[in-house]
């Protein structure tokens, strides 16, 4: 059988099932504008959900991006110093970083398209709601003439369909939504516990590294100002007669020596 | 025919356009049976699409109901495939 003629027994099914038997056929209209009042309210509040999950999506996509930008500035940084390991290391985390963030991006595509389906069935049930809402005054007005029973059948049954689909949609709707969270979850989780910085590259050790390197050449400069000072007041003291300690006029410091990272200066 | 699109809303299908709809409607089963995600995909859109070229939308307060349905928009294989699970 083709998927659409089974797909309708399913809806037809759903809705048989929804469907209020009351004795009374005017009982039974109030049930059901009950009932799509209900449905109505829970798409209304699912609407609501889709958009709360699509800012979250939102939020973690702009805070990755920072991440992915702050690891570009530290490749170019180590770069600078001529650490080339240092800088691919950086780039290839930016990488894992995209990876997410494209991951982000399909997951934003889908929360509009259930954003776009739960709009449309809010809209419709809205209709459907206020054309009931008359029809079964008038119904129940008239419905003491047997002909009138196959009105309410008919208006019954067909309102019943569009609430069960409705709730095809409402529940396809939560079942992304919850999809969503878990992810949107674990991504905060890494965010939050600074896992994400090691594991996908906010880049602490990188900057680690880069700040050590600068402290180095720091601590060199310092150290050339020293043997310089000391290299004027007591001339053959031991000292390895390096290159940059040679002495100078008035204790400027030369340009430090390489500080040993082994890259290319 | 009428046809529910779900998510969407009912199209009644004249007659005439019926064949080309069931001959995708087919086609969407043999994906589902050959678990051929992309298949799958590509031919619920055209089904999608012809639906909705073809047919009429019925409006929301037309209580008419639909002999036939299809999925929601972007589905995918295993959800279909779920969705028809539900019942038997």
């Amino acid at each position: 059988m083709g998927v659409m003629k089974r797909l309708g027994g399913i809806v037809q099914a759903k809705a048989n099932k929804a469907l209020d038997k009351a004795e009374n056929p005017a009982d039974m209209l109030d049930l059901t504008y009950e009932k799509q009042m209900e449905n109505l309210t829970k798409v209304r509040r699912a609407l609501a959900d889709v958009a709360t999950a699509k800012k979250r999506l939102e939020l973690q996509a702009s805070e990755l991006q920072g991440q992915a930008q702050k690891l570009q500035d530290q490749a170019k940084q180590a770069l600078g110093q001529g650490n080339e390991d240092l800088a691919r290391e950086a780039l290839s985390r930016r990488a894992a970083l995209a990876e997410q963030l494209q991951g982000l991006g399909t997951q934003h595509q889908q929360v509009e398209t259930q954003q776009q389906q739960l709009e449309t069935t809010a809209q419709r049930l809205q209709t459907q709601v206020e054309a009931f809402r008359t029809k079964k005054e008038t119904l129940k007005a008239s419905y003491t003439a047997s002909k009138a029973e196959a009105g309410i059948g008919e208006a019954v049954s067909g309102i019943s369909e569009s609430m069960a689909s409705a709730g095809m949609t409402l529940d396809r709707a939560q079942d992304k939504i919850a999809q969503m969270q878990a992810r949107a979850g674990a991504v905060d989780e890494l965010l939050d516990t600074g896992a994400l910085p090691d594991a996908l590259g906010g880049g602490d050790d990188i900057q680690r590294q880069l700040d050590a390197t600068t402290q180095q050449s720091q601590v060199d400069t310092e150290l050339a100002a020293l043997k310089a000072q000391i290299g004027a007041g007591a001339p053959g003291a031991g000292e390895l007669p390096s290159g940059a300690g040679a002495p100078s006029e008035g204790g400027a410091p030369a340009q430090p020596a390489d500080p040993g990272t082994g890259g290319p200066s | 025919m009428i046809v529910r699109i779900l998510g969407e809303g009912r199209y009644e299908v004249p007659d005439p356009d019926l064949p080309t709809i069931e001959r995708l409607d087919a086609q969407l089963v043999a994906a589902m049976e050959a678990a051929d995600e992309a298949t799958f995909s590509t031919t619920l859109s055209e089904l999608l699409d012809e639906i909705r070229r073809k047919g009429a939308l019925i409006p929301p307060d037309d209580v008419r109901t639909s002999g036939l349905a299809v999925p929601h928009d972007g589905s995918t294989l295993v959800e279909v495939r779920s969705l028809l699970d539900e019942e038997g």
